[in-house]
């Protein structure tokens, strides 16, 4: 992190954030991604949430426990100079990222935006396809809901813009297209994305302890898959 | 040992003090609305306070005890009863098996909370026994109570000595310290310098009404149009509880418990943790007035609030063993 410019401010009397950079680019992201997997491997105390962004870090933390354990101290403060030496700490080595490959089912059923996204984009429903299953995506953060992939960066030649007026119900599994980015709707939820199919996978399983099949930083590919091939891995899923 | 749902009232769920630790995957911390009024009453029956206890709007459930039971009412007063007997809030209160809980009316504030000595025996969802109704895990089946869920009491170490009448204990927890009505601190959001010199000052001057698309997510707020200076477009980054966020037309959100875990509205401010259970006790309609105040003087009440906390878990344990020994 040597040199790297960042500023810090309090988000609320409980967080603080670090902010990296204001603009969605990779190498913003990767430092992000670095200060995160620093501070999950060596947890400050007092800690309770780091959550990793584009291009920002927000460490949440226990106000009152940091006061009593260092009386006299503003807990920003403490907080601030603890971070600022991680931050010195933060290498610039390459740690390993996951590739996850999803399968993508672009049956028209599933994908009801895809017929209007190639409209829109002036191709064919295969191109669209073929493009937006060889990028390898990166999983910018996690929000909105939870297990949400923020994925970049969507080909230029296929983004499309949100809907102007929200789905009610955007079924789980539904992959969706906004702009640059792309993502996958891990439970049914109102949504504004341009829906262009369906994953069979759970990201969201509540039963596992790692309960997102997405994590920051994960690279991700979409690769696609029959209708038939869909139900197979969708039933083998509820047994 | 059980709890029956007779009636499961408007929106009654399971929390805790929320789960933390899961936010970098979007999983909300969630938690009582009200936290200091779920301590209150976790307090009050000498359970953690951080146990799970039951959360209700009005109207409230109407629950059959199928034990007796040591339980606590905090936070809104929705004028409860059992079998015909009055009960108060901030009291500790014995209850016969047969019993049934019922509430009569709205008094003051939202949110009821009911804490039951020594817990529900419920399923752990990372680390948290708060209900997250998005993921449909955690709490109670991971969704609100219905009529006819059982819930199982948990048997308490310092056995209860059981007794056919209803008793209300003598002592009641002082609250006071945890509540401020109007106006609500708050400091400055990382935005707040984007607002028009017009806007900052009617933020403090005038009112805002909570509207009534409001839930545990958010506060919809109605109230002057605020105007920004330069292009509100951000990258989207973390949120918080008390967040206040300002929505392309010009109003405010404040950010509740069951949040998002980021957000890219531009952030004017936060309201400091300190007022959040007051705010908590805020309905659809009331109208709520800002000040502004500093992060030292946050933390300072925080660590205040914090301090009372610790006298009345003290007092409450004074009070409960005397009363064992009695």
């Amino acid at each position: 992190m040597h040199g790297a410019p960042y500023t810090m401010y309090p988000l609320g009397d409980q967080a603080l954030t670090i902010e990296l950079g204001n603009t969605i680019e990779e190498p913003t992201n990767e430092l992000v991604m670095r200060v995160f997997h620093q501070l999950q491997k060596n947890p400050l105390p007092f800690v309770s949430d780091i959550i990793p962004a584009y291009s920002s870090i927000t460490v949440v933390y226990q106000t009152a426990a940091i006061r009593k354990a260092h009386p006299g101290q503003s807990a920003f403060e403490r907080m601030k100079e603890a971070l600022i030496l991680r931050l010195q700490q933060t290498g610039d080595e390459d740690f390993k990222h996951r590739l996850v490959e999803i399968p993508v089912c672009y049956d028209p059923e599933l994908g009801p935006d895809l017929a209007e996204l190639a409209t829109h984009a002036g191709i064919s429903t295969n191109e669209v396809i073929q493009i937006h299953t060889a990028t390898i995506y990166r999983v910018y953060m996690i929000g909105f809901l939870p297990g949400f992939a923020y994925l970049a960066s969507v080909d230029p030649a296929i983004r499309m813009p949100r809907k102007l007026q929200p789905r009610p119900l955007v079924a789980a599994g539904s992959v969706g297209i906004a702009g640059e980015q792309t993502g996958i709707y891990p439970v049914n939820s109102p949504g504004g994305w341009q829906i262009i199919g369906q994953t069979p996978l759970s990201m969201l399983d509540v039963s596992q302890e790692s309960p997102c099949l997405l994590e920051p930083g994960d690279r991700v590919r979409f690769y696609s898959i029959s209708v038939e091939e869909f139900n197979q891995m969708k039933k083998s899923r509820s047994v | 040992m059980s709890i029956l749902v007779i009636k499961p009232g408007l929106q009654t769920s399971i929390q805790d003090a929320g789960r933390t630790g899961f936010q970098h995957l979007g999983i909300n911390p969630g938690g009582a609305m009200d936290l200091r009024a779920m301590q209150t009453a976790n307090a009050l029956v000498h359970n953690p306070t951080d146990e799970a206890v039951l959360e209700f709007y009005f109207p409230a459930p109407v629950l059959q005890f199928n034990a007796g039971a040591f339980i606590a009412l905090s936070g809104a007063d929705f004028k409860a009863s059992v079998n015909g007997t009055d009960l108060p809030v901030d009291h500790p209160i014995y209850i016969p098996a047969g019993s049934v809980l019922q509430f009569n009316g709205k008094g003051k504030g939202q949110l009821g909370y009911l804490a039951i000595q020594g817990g529900l025996e419920l399923i752990e969802w990372l680390n948290s026994y708060s209900t997250n109704i998005k993921a449909a895990a955690g709490g109670f089946e991971g969704r609100a109570l219905c009529a006819g869920d059982e819930l199982t009491l948990n048997n308490h170490p310092k056995s209860i000595r059981s007794s056919p009448e209803c008793s209300v204990l003598p002592w009641k927890a002082f609250t006071a310290p945890f509540y401020t009505n109007n106006p609500f601190r708050f400091i400055h959001g990382k935005e707040f310098g984007l607002l028009s010199e017009i806007s900052r000052q009617r933020f403090t001057s005038e009112g805002f009404t909570i509207l009534p698309q409001s839930d545990r997510m958010g506060y919809r707020l109605q109230g002057p149009g605020l105007e920004l200076t330069g292009a509100g477009e951000m990258i989207s980054s973390a949120v918080t509880r008390g967040t206040i966020q300002l929505l392309p037309n010009g109003q405010c959100i404040i950010l509740m418990a069951d949040h998002q875990t980021t957000g890219g509205y531009p952030r004017i401010g936060h309201i400091i943790s300190a007022d959040l259970p007051g705010l908590a006790q805020k309905g659809i309609g009331e109208t709520l007035h800002f000040v502004q105040t500093d992060l030292e003087t946050a933390e300072n009440l925080l660590v205040m609030q914090e301090q009372h906390l610790q006298q009345l878990k003290n007092a409450c344990i004074l009070q409960l063993d005397a009363y064992h020994r009695h």
